[in-house]
């Protein structure tokens, strides 16, 4: 039998001789840096949600009806009447939730260790267009339920490009196809949601991984280790300080699979809605373009981005201020490494100044999360007593945050191109090598 | 054949017109596709004017009917509501509605209680800002948004406040006032949305 798969192996290669060159490059001969801890599960993880995420979609559409008048409907009788559709369906919601968890672990992982920076800038530009896309999936993935949220969430979000000076109105008209979210915007939110997202999503995710296995992994010491010694037990010419991707961190990931799966499992199966954050109660009321729910907010993954388009108030008789500040949080992510050029990749040993406002940059897009969902109108009163303005309180707390995360770049600017940044010593080696 | 001199210029001029006609014939080829997305003729046929009786509708009340799968507000205000918009103009936007607001409404309804007849107030109900359908908080007693409210709409998406007019507060996202349709009175009771009243009467 072991002669029979030893023949088609050889059948195989001698056909396509590119094909075992490549899995070694990319697995048994990837050498990554040997120092990796908690913070580069993530990457993996989101593999992992996107493989879900995909498994469960196509399952979905076989039931899902993408119609104004049969979707709500469809969705209800999945949950219902399909034969463990419910299961399907809260994996797919659970692990869009998850997704976005996950992608921002990594991302504040690229920026605490430098992961960024020269030579990763790349690997880094495609991540953020993964980010983009992926913030493009999950919007229409949550009209296609056409629940009350997912009518009125469209609406607001489309308006966002109807705030656009000039050509704002008929831009609305035609991204929708009519002059309110309808039938033929489900139709094309569907489309794009189920086919044309996914493969770009695919494809740069390909292309992510391809351009960071040309320049290698960092490290929590943010040392290259393609720059160290030579040599380890594999082969004399490879970094001393680095081991194979596979088989050590495909072992090290299972482990955070394992954990992950864990936690995912409890969510889906005891706390699905996770009250009211993964699934909003009001989504559970079929659209009506009439009736605007009581409050009206994107899921918790947006609510950060979302809570600066409140807090830019209009001027010149136009809206598109808080909408440029909106995009404008996020091209500043984009244009990070050349924002940050300070020398010194890792936390660890840049000064004291990147510590603290990287701490309030956290601080801030928390806070600027929690406005968003609408808490502070819930806590406010409960901490400063019944009788105060909430309008007001609101927004001289988002104001302030809304600084404090524009203010970071800022700051990251001044502090590294102005060379104000004292940094501790960087040491030739990861430190954990023997 | 074989051993002729390349001639470079000759095979960068046929490249680039190769690439520049390709490219025109991409361009040309997205158009359909573009076009694709404008809202189709059944999308643009479903706008006729909508009519309504106001018989039923009790001072201080509002009553939603749908024109273009707009919601639109009719609202038989009540005097102490209408007394109290004059007293808004210096927390507004645009009191006059002459301002930024100036396309918010047909000519005829360009005036304080920016209506036909004082009491009803026919508009579109999208908020300026972002779309959203405000709320009807008509009474005039101190809301946790506004301590002094005297009666208006207030938006559950982005806190925007209009008073009862229909006209912005100053201090909130949205920009504008909101909306009045054309409308018309066909009788004393009976409003039509979507034509104005004819000319001169």
């Amino acid at each position: 039998m072991a002669n029979v798969f030893a023949r088609i192996g050889d059948w195989v290669n001698e056909r396509t001789p590119g094909l075992a060159p490549m899995y070694r490059k990319h697995m048994t001969e990837y050498y990554a840096p040997k120092n990796f801890n908690l913070w580069y599960y993530f990457g993996s993880l989101a593999m992992l949600v996107l493989v879900n995420q995909i498994v469960t979609g196509i399952f979905l559409t076989m039931n899902y009806d993408p119609s104004a008048s049969g979707a709500f409907d469809s969705v209800q009788y999945i949950m219902r009447d399909v034969e463990w559709g419910w299961l399907i369906r809260y994996m797919h919601t659970t692990g869009a939730s998850l997704f976005f968890v996950v992608v921002f672990l990594h991302m504040f992982r690229g920026i605490m260790y430098g992961s960024f920076k020269k030579p990763r800038e790349l690997v880094w530009l495609l991540g953020m267009l993964i980010f983009l896309a992926l913030m493009a999936e999950a919007f229409m993935g949550y009209v296609l339920p056409w629940g009350n949220m997912s009518f009125w969430g469209a609406k607001v979000i489309v308006s966002l490009f109807g705030t656009v000076p000039k050509i704002g109105p008929a831009l609305q008209e035609w991204i929708m196809g009519d002059f309110l979210p309808a039938d033929a915007t489900l139709n094309r939110f569907f489309a794009l949601h189920v086919i044309a997202l996914p493969i770009v999503l695919l494809l740069l995710v390909v292309l992510h991984l391809a351009a960071l296995h040309e320049v290698g992994s960092n490290n929590p010491d943010g040392v290259e280790i393609k720059k160290g010694p030579k040599g380890n037990r594999w082969d004399a010419l490879k970094p001393a300080d680095g081991i194979p991707f596979h088989p050590y961190y495909t072992v090290k990931d299972l482990v955070g699979v394992g954990f992950f799966l864990l936690i995912a499992a409890f969510i889906i199966f005891f706390a699905p809605t996770f009250g009211g954050w993964f699934l909003e109660h009001d989504n559970s009321i079929a659209a009506n373009n009439l009736v605007t729910p009581a409050q009206i907010k994107p899921v918790w993954y947006f609510t950060a981005f979302y809570a600066i388009v409140r807090m830019v108030p209009s001027a010149f008789g136009t809206a598109v201020w808080g909408v440029l500040g909106m995009f404008g949080s996020i091209a500043l992510l984009f244009a990070l490494p050349w924002i940050d050029v300070g020398p010194v990749k890792s936390i660890r040993y840049r000064g004291t100044g990147y510590k603290v406002a990287l701490t309030i940059f956290v601080i801030a897009f928390f806070c600027l999360m929690a406005l968003g969902m609408d808490l502070t109108d819930e806590y406010f009163p409960r901490i400063f007593g019944a009788g105060i303005d909430i309008t007001l309180w609101d927004n001289v707390f988002g104001r302030i945050m809304t600084v404090a995360y524009f203010g970071f770049f800022v700051f990251l600017w001044l502090y590294t191109h102005l060379g104000w940044e004292k940094t501790k010593p960087v040491p030739d080696r990861v430190t954990t090598h023997d | 054949m074989a051993n002729e001199v390349v001639d470079h210029g000759r095979r960068r001029f046929l490249t680039s017109a190769t690439a520049v006609v390709g490219g025109v014939g991409i361009v040309s080829a997205a158009v359909p596709f573009i076009k694709s997305w404008e809202p189709s003729a059944r999308a643009k046929a479903a706008g006729a004017p909508v009519t309504q009786s106001l018989k039923k509708i009790e001072s201080g009340q509002q009553l939603i009917v749908a024109w273009r799968s707009l919601p639109v507000f009719i609202v038989n205000r009540t005097p102490e509501q209408l007394a109290a918009l004059p007293k808004q103009d210096p927390r507004l936007v645009d009191p006059k509605s002459d301002g930024s607001s100036s396309e918010q409404q047909p000519k005829y309804a360009q005036n304080e209680t920016r209506s036909i007849k004082p009491e009803w107030l026919v508009m579109v109900g999208i908020c300026t800002h972002l779309g959203c359908v405000p709320n009807y908080v008509g009474e005039m007693k101190p809301e946790p948004f506004d301590p002094n409210w005297q009666g208006g709409y207030y938006c559950p998406c982005h806190h925007s406040r209009y008073d009862m007019a229909g006209r912005v507060y100053r201090g909130v996202p949205a920009p504008k006032n909101m909306q009045i349709p054309p409308y018309h009175f066909v009788d004393d009771t009976t409003v039509q949305i979507g034509v104005g009243p004819k000319e001169g009467a």
